[in-house]
């Protein structure tokens, strides 16, 4: 199969990993923050740090759009479909998230709330034709590369005439988040020697985004694919930039990333978007100019200005570890729930749910290591 | 009486031997004359056998000695065509492989129609001549049957509740409690074919695929394996939650662990793509015609050849083994050169596929 299986081809892996092995400084320890979920999903599905020396640690990023989504903003979602008697279209991944009170969008619906699970914008606004006597609420949640397809579905919507579709924003941006994790990682020593940087995201915003912040924090941020092969080349260059003291934004997946990005995609985003004064992450706490919002000028889509939304006392589960893990200061195992109360059929924090979340990735692919081991990994 | 029914092909356009027009009402649920005739003019029509047409409450049929298998199997697919089968089908096909599993030669099959108001008779024809034909081609009869209608918006245009009688021959004595560290771990075909037949055709996901349905009686291929190697230890159809899933229910209740080759895992080149497309892992996708089979490791050799003899099972593979791990976990080795744990499936995010 063209372009999947010689992204994973396990001859060239182990010749990246010897190349690794050689050159990475048996005298230290090398911290990679890979900021989005699917590099993680990526590193456990395939068994990446089976093959990565015992000095090079793969610290797991924020970059999982269900997992950073405040409760607040789930309890919203909940609201949405029971109170206001919308048809609430979501991407799957949102279902199982508890919110306060474990109250998720999956138990919403069985009580009788109307939520559908679609794949894409598209599927929504057919929703919304299809139903035209009842209000549609699209919950768009993600980073920049879904950031587009919502923009595309307001547009849709205004071109169609329809006035029974609405857009629950919950889009966040990636830059200002990295930004935050290195302004505030000296309050817990979180160690990140350099980044595997967004692969999706990086094709839309391009890699020039990054620049000011590696040479603001003085660290490297290497663009990297999703496949597995992608991270362990991404992972050998931002090595040799950390062996030669060096600190610069490069670029693993050229197939796909260019320093521009798409721009027709950004004035696309920007047409229909603009950023939210200040929004709250998941872990990170409140980010300024870190989300967006529907413009002034696409009002009537907004599902924030069509239904009033209550005040409410959103509380996430005591001693659920998510925003260390978010934060990279902890890792899921250092979190007492993980796998005891915790599990991907009983989730406490939206890490456990996604995929794409830590908690998940170490249940589902990482529980062979054992206690000792998984112990010993926290130790380090 | 026309016993010809079409071969189990596309099955889009309503069957052209459809003699029915019309929709389901509640008086065909009723237990009156318009029951009466639903019956005669499809059910009997096209499922008739010297069993059903005895025409009592309940079917009275010989049994030959030894010990019976007997599975029941309800079937809520959606949607109720898609390529390569139907509802119909599936629901012969879904129980006749539960008894086979046995190691059981099915003999007798019953089937419980659950319609919904409105919905169109032509389509329900479509759906009896195709249980039909896979009865027919399966060779076990449908002897007894049950047909309910309930209100429009109660249901979901048809259910259909299946069970399945067998006999297990002598000496075979096939049960995830004799899964043991060091037996092989054989797979009939590749995985994930029907559940991204059934994807594909979803309403709010439908894309091109090539791919058809699975969908197949497997207990000709359980007769010559038990025939060859009555010691067989386990069968299993991975059906709903895929290989991932029913791996780990034998590992449980066997409280054994395995580890599975990745490369060695047949998955055709359209289900990889599918499955890269939509975010899934074949592992965890359904089948309806695949079976796994445990064995000792010097049976397997002589399982795979009869496998691989038979139409549903030359791409057979022998895809990991039986290992001893007090905490029942199915791990692999992934064709990148790592390890993973191949966990359960948490929660069901996909829809009905079965």
């Amino acid at each position: 199969m063209k372009y999947i299986r010689e992204f994973r081809d396990r001859g060239l892996a182990r010749t990246l990993a010897e190349a690794i092995a050689r050159e990475s400084d048996t005298g230290r320890d090398y911290h990679l923050m890979e900021f989005c979920g699917g590099h993680t999903h990526a590193i456990f599905r395939y068994g990446v740090q089976d093959l990565m020396p015992d000095n090079v640690e793969f610290v797991h990023g924020p970059g999982c759009p269900v997992c950073v989504l405040p409760v607040r903003r789930l309890d919203d979602a909940v609201e949405l479909a029971e109170r206001h008697g919308v048809i609430l279209c979501t991407y799957g991944d949102m279902m199982r998230v508890p919110g306060t009170k474990q109250r998720s969008l999956i138990r919403a619906k069985a009580d009788g709330a109307d939520v559908r699970m679609v794949y894409s914008t598209l599927d929504a606004l057919k929703v919304a034709r299809d139903n035209p006597e009842r209000e549609v609420v699209f919950f768009a949640i993600g980073f920049e590369t879904t950031t587009p397809p919502t923009a595309v579905a307001v547009k849709q919507a205004e071109a169609l005439g329809l006035t029974n579709f609405t857009v629950f924003s919950n889009h966040v941006m990636t830059p200002p988040a990295m930004r935050h994790l290195l302004e505030t990682a000296g309050e817990e020593e979180v160690k990140i020697d350099g980044f595997l940087g967004p692969s999706h995201v990086s094709s839309v915003i391009g890699s020039n985004p990054y620049k000011p912040f590696a040479e603001t924090f003085k660290k490297p941020v290497v663009i990297a694919g999703f496949e597995p092969l992608d991270v362990m080349q991404a992972s050998l260059m931002a090595i040799r930039q950390i062996n030669e003291g060096r600190h610069e934004v490069e670029n693993e997946y050229t197939r796909v990333v260019t320093p521009e990005g798409n721009l027709k995609a950004q004035v696309l985003v920007a047409e229909v978007f603009e950023p939210r004064r200040s929004f709250e992450w998941r872990g990170l706490g409140a980010i300024p100019e870190s989300a967006l919002k529907l413009r002034a000028r696409y009002a009537a889509f907004d599902a924030e200005q069509r239904f009033p939304l209550a005040a409410k006392d959103s509380r996430e589960v005591k001693s659920c570890e998510c925003p260390a893990i978010l934060r990279g200061a902890k890792k899921p195992t250092d979190c007492k729930l993980f796998g005891t109360v915790c599990t991907p059929d009983n989730p406490m924090g939206s890490c456990m749910v996604s995929s794409e979340g830590a908690c998940a990735a170490y249940w589902s692919y990482g529980r062979f290591r054992g206690p000792e081991e998984q112990k010993k990994g926290a130790a380090a | 009486m026309n016993m010809i029914a079409p071969k189990m092909t596309k099955h889009k356009a309503p069957a052209k031997t459809s003699t029915l027009r019309g929709t389901v009402n509640m008086t065909h649920g009723g237990g009156g004359r318009g029951m009466a005739e639903l019956i005669d003019n499809l059910f009997l029509r096209h499922l008739d056998n010297a069993l059903l047409r005895q025409g009592h409450d309940a079917a009275l049929c010989a049994v030959p000695p030894g010990r019976l298998a007997i599975s029941t199997d309800g079937h809520v697919i959606s949607p109720l065509f898609f390529p390569g089968g139907d509802i119909g089908s599936l629901a012969v096909h879904g129980t006749l492989n539960d008894v086979a599993m046995a190691g059981a030669k099915p003999l007798y099959l019953t089937a419980g129609f659950i319609l919904e108001e409105g919905f169109p008779l032509a389509d329900l024809e479509r759906i009896v001549i195709s249980m039909a034909a896979a009865a027919r081609e399966a060779g076990v009869p449908v002897v007894t049957g049950d047909t309910k209608v309930v209100e429009k918006g109660n249901g979901d245009g048809v259910f259909i509740t299946t069970t399945g009688i067998g006999v297990v021959p002598e000496g075979v004595e096939i049960s995830a409690q004799r899964a043991r560290p060091g037996q092989a771990i054989l797979l009939s075909g590749s995985i994930g074919d029907h559940g991204i037949a059934i994807l594909s055709q979803r309403e709010n996901l439908a894309f091109d695929t090539e791919i058809r349905s699975d969908s197949a009686a497997l207990h000709g291929l359980v007769a010559e394996m038990v025939a060859a190697v009555p010691e067989i230890a386990v069968l299993r159809d991975p059906t709903r939650g895929g290989l991932a899933a029913t791996l780990n229910e034998i590992a449980r209740q066997a409280g054994v662990g395995m580890v599975l080759e990745e490369e060695a895992i047949p998955v055709k080149p359209e289900v990889t793509a599918a499955c890269e497309l939509l975010g899934l892992d074949p592992l965890y996708v359904a089948n309806e015609g695949k079976l796994i089979c445990l064995c000792d490791a010097e049976d397997a050799g002589r399982l795979l050849e009869v496998l691989r003899a038979h139409p549903l099972g030359r791409e057979a593979a022998l895809i990991g083994q039986v290992t001893e791990d007090p905490h029942a976990m199915v791990q692999m080795r992934t064709s990148f050169g790592g390890g993973r744990v191949v966990d359960w499936l948490a929660g069901e995010q996909l829809p009905r596929i079965c």
